[in-house]
């Protein structure tokens, strides 16, 4: 899918940019985005689903623009969150998966068919009915990824997913996104996460700063941290 | 707290199968006619019919027992209130009363799926469709309480323990001051999640 920034800035108010004046056309099946805290790669992850707007420019997915169709974006493109706590908004798990699948024209049973076989595939299929809050923080992650993925995305955006989660669990998500069919933004700290992706894009101080295969955009962000501001 | 959640126990009785809506009726109809209820043996024979209930919904004595613990703290003064200044008949009934009717709202709790719970107050609420009440927000807004207890629990906890660790403190706005802030950053972030899920599309 072709995903396209341009000249988008997104600001608070008139002196501070979150993002600013990004020009950018994406269209690998894995692309990362690094940055130091603040750095704005975070809102530039949450512009490709038009949880946040532009306040100039135009971001486009698939040719849609995010603020006009913001509509058909989101049934394009998957979104998932740091806390999965956050994420998850229905009590137990079959539910929450079903949520994604409101106002689709699906019948029950076929509902019901999809909640099943998707968390067949997390590992979760025991937890058909258990409360959400009693899952561990790895299987809560994997809970809001099932709850993505039941939609179908053409398009998943992850904004830290495993931040909040240990080496086994982060290592489970990263195997999980690998074998996804689906194009895929990540937004990460854990820089072992994106080495072996398509791209990898080095944001700083709302800029795209650095935009190369992941070994050359790793090496340059290790040095921009370690130089003085 | 966590009274409202994870207390479903999956079975497949009769108390089970019975539609929700037709249980909180019934629940409803419970509480009106307890006011008709004067003799200590109108007591008795509905406590028994309890008994016959929670055994049909095979549901163990220990659970059962387990819920009515956080009442005792009013039953029990009650009780001793009443057979003080009353008549100890007079503290049957009363205590009786409440007793059966918590017994019976925990029976539907223990038999009935929350969202099953939720579907049949959607259902009621529908008319109110009429006065510009979205039903299915309704139930949304139903859910989402639900799911944000044990969340705020969490955060209580978590806003004890910095506390502890800085030393202990009985300052209650030390206390509420984060525990709103956190809930309020939740709730910008819950937000976030229903619109990336599409709720408003």
């Amino acid at each position: 899918m072709l995903i396209e920034f341009d000249g988008v800035s997104h600001a608070y108010d008139e002196y501070r940019f979150a993002v600013r004046d990004v020009t950018v056309t994406l269209t690998e099946r894995r692309i990362g985005l690094i940055g130091a805290n603040g750095s704005g790669k975070s809102t530039m992850a949450r512009m490709l689903n038009g949880l946040v707007l532009p306040t100039s420019g135009r971001v486009t997915v698939d040719g849609l623009d995010t603020a006009r169709s913001g509509k058909e974006v989101r049934r394009k493109v998957g979104f998932c969150f740091t806390d999965p706590d956050a994420q998850i908004v229905m009590p137990t798990v079959a539910e929450d998966v079903a949520f994604g699948l409101r106002r689709r024209g699906l019948s029950k049973a076929e509902i019901r068919a999809r909640v099943e076989a998707i968390l067949a595939r997390h590992g979760l299929a025991g937890h058909h009915d258990h409360p959400a809050h009693l899952l561990s923080g790895g299987q809560k992650q994997l809970l809001a990824l099932a709850s993505v993925l039941v939609t179908e995305p053409d398009l998943l955006v992850m904004d830290e997913p495993t931040t909040l989660l240990d080496l086994r669990n982060a290592r489970m998500i990263a195997d999980l996104v690998a074998n996804l069919d689906q194009q895929v933004v990540m937004v990460t700290h854990h820089l072992d996460l994106v080495r072996d992706f398509d791209r990898v894009l080095v944001v700083d101080g709302g800029r795209v700063v650095f935009d190369a295969p992941p070994a050359e955009a790793i090496d340059h962000y290790l040095q921009l941290m370690a130089s003085p501001r | 707290m966590s009274a409202a959640i994870g207390l479903y126990r999956p079975g497949t009785s009769l108390l089970h199968r019975a539609p929700a809506g037709l249980k909180l009726a019934a629940l409803v109809a419970a509480g009106v006619a307890s006011l008709a209820v004067r003799a200590p043996w109108e007591v008795a024979a509905v406590l028994v019919g309890l008994a016959l209930g929670y055994a049909l919904a095979r549901i163990p004595v220990a659970v059962a027992a387990r819920l009515l613990r956080p009442v005792l703290f009013l039953l029990v003064p009650l009780a001793v209130f009443h057979a003080i200044v009353t008549t100890w008949q007079h503290a049957v009934v009363v205590v009786g009363v409440i007793l059966a009717l918590v017994l019976l709202a925990n029976l539907v709790t223990l038999t009935t799926r929350s969202s099953d719970l939720i579907d049949a107050v959607v259902w009621v609420v529908r008319p109110l469709r009429r006065v510009g009440v979205d039903p299915e927000r309704v139930g949304l807004l139903m859910h989402l309480g639900i799911r944000s207890v044990p969340v705020v629990i969490e955060l209580a906890e978590r806003v004890r323990d910095a506390q502890r660790a800085r030393g202990l403190t009985t300052s209650v706005r030390a206390f509420a001051v984060p525990l709103l802030v956190g809930a309020l950053r939740h709730a910008d972030a819950l937000g976030d999640a229903l619109a990336a899920r599409g709720l408003d599309d």
